[in-house]
């Protein structure tokens, strides 16, 4: 079917100036890109378009001959993706090219009835598969998007401090389920063993609600580092965590809990032998004057 | 037939773990080291297990069943160098060891059972005096 590819190549300029004013009426987003950019993307689908009719026909798009189309389109709707665009909004920028092409494919063959609705059809089957193929390459960047994002929550939301010598911090920040309580967990107890570390005090004051279930995952947590000689302190118990706890009958009697991390930590330098006093006023420096050199 | 070395050091027994726990095996260590306890008078028991890398609920049982009977001749038990692995199983299985003290290596075992003074060995004095 070239001829299909002779009438875009032939009004390509204009099919290209009545498909960029037809969608700026309607999807064209000032605001997300600029002009210059979609009328490059326009111009380059088009290209790419007649160059897969005059290799491979429209029947198939997956074959090679529309390999530059094909890719074309799936850099447009990444892009998109993650400029921001619905998914709508990507899939019509194909499906916009089918007024202007029709109008140019009727006036090309106007007077010979079954070739023009042959075409038609053709251009419509050819446009709809291509249109198929944005939503895909657009849904796929989207689950790339948010795996990522998944993967990086898990892995942000369980830094382990290093607070002193032989001192861990572990800040929990949101609830706790299984899955992340296994990864605290193993966070935890490896940096025990890297570091030499004595003491481990878990913040809870990022954590909204603490029931039953929470309070099983920390007891279990704090066992597993008690068999291994680290031993735990709980801090950031917030006054109404406080009587959550009570009211729930959940036993944290053998474990050493404060208020903040400040006590918490105090608590973990005594017991490790350790005083913090306050210099004479002589000695303190503004810090400052540790950027440039470090002394002691 | 295979064994697990039980080492004397001063007035502390020193039993390093490195291949795989099998049930003759954990019955002929827990004969070993209660006969130690009684025949050299050991006051410590120091069990590392830095090298088991694979634990079930029968060696859990073991290691609790090592420091009651140590504790019964007189002997306190400090197991030393757990590994993450093996602590998460334990918990897992439900075995959080209550009678079982632990430290993380076994220069802190020490410390534990005898202060800090145990690491300038004046342990064969100590006996002497005792």
């Amino acid at each position: 079917m070239n001829e299909l590819a002779e009438i875009i190549s032939k009004n390509e300029d204009r099919i290209r100036a009545e498909w960029i004013r037809d969608m700026s009426k309607s999807v064209q987003r000032a605001d997300l890109m600029g002009k210059a950019e979609l009328d490059e993307q326009c111009r380059a689908l088009l290209g790419a378009i007649v160059q897969g009719l005059k290799t491979n026909g429209p029947a198939d798009v997956t074959t090679t001959g529309w390999n530059t189309a094909r890719e074309l389109l799936q850099d447009i709707s990444a892009s998109r993706a993650r400029q921001g665009f619905s998914s709508v909004e990507v899939a019509t920028f194909v499906l916009w090219l089918k007024q202007p092409m029709f109008a140019s494919i009727r006036e090309e063959l106007g007077k010979n009835q079954d070739k023009l609705l042959d075409t038609i059809w053709t251009a419509t089957e050819l446009l709809d598969r291509l249109a198929l193929l944005t939503t895909e390459a657009f849904l796929a960047a989207r689950e790339e998007l948010i795996s990522r994002q998944q993967q990086e929550l898990l892995e942000l939301s369980t830094p382990v401090v290093k607070l002193w010598d032989g001192i861990l911090a572990l800040p929990i920040i949101g609830t706790l389920d299984s899955a992340r309580t296994q990864v605290v967990m193993e966070n935890l107890l490896q940096t025990v063993v890297a570091t030499n570390s004595k003491f481990a005090i878990i913040d809870i004051t990022g954590v909204p609600t603490v029931d039953t279930l929470v309070a099983q995952h920390l007891l279990k947590t704090i066992t597993a580092a008690r068999l291994m000689g680290a031993e735990c302190i709980i801090s950031g118990i917030r006054p109404q965590i406080a009587q959550t706890i009570v009211h729930l009958g959940i036993n944290l009697e053998d474990v050493v809990t404060k208020a903040n991390l400040s006590d918490a930590f105090a608590l973990a330098l005594l017991r490790s032998g350790r005083t913090v006093t306050r210099l004479s006023s002589a000695k303190v420096r503004p810090i400052s004057n540790f950027l440039t050199k470090r002394e002691e | 037939m295979e064994r697990i070395p039980v080492l004397r050091m001063g007035t502390l027994l020193l039993i390093t773990i490195q291949v795989d726990m099998h049930d003759k095996l954990a019955m002929q260590l827990q004969d070993d080291v209660t006969q130690r306890i009684s025949e050299w008078g050991s006051t410590g028991v120091l069990i590392d297990i830095s090298s088991l890398e694979i634990v079930d609920s029968f060696i859990g049982r073991m290691l609790a069943n090592i420091a009651a009977m140590s504790r019964v001749l007189g002997a306190e038990t400090v197991v030393v160098g757990m590994q993450p692995a093996v602590a998460i199983t334990l918990v897992e299985l439900g075995m959080s060891l209550p009678g079982v003290r632990t430290a993380l290596s076994v220069e802190a075992g020490m410390e534990l059972l005898f202060g800090a003074a145990a690491l300038n060995f004046g342990s064969g004095d100590e006996r002497t005096e005792a």
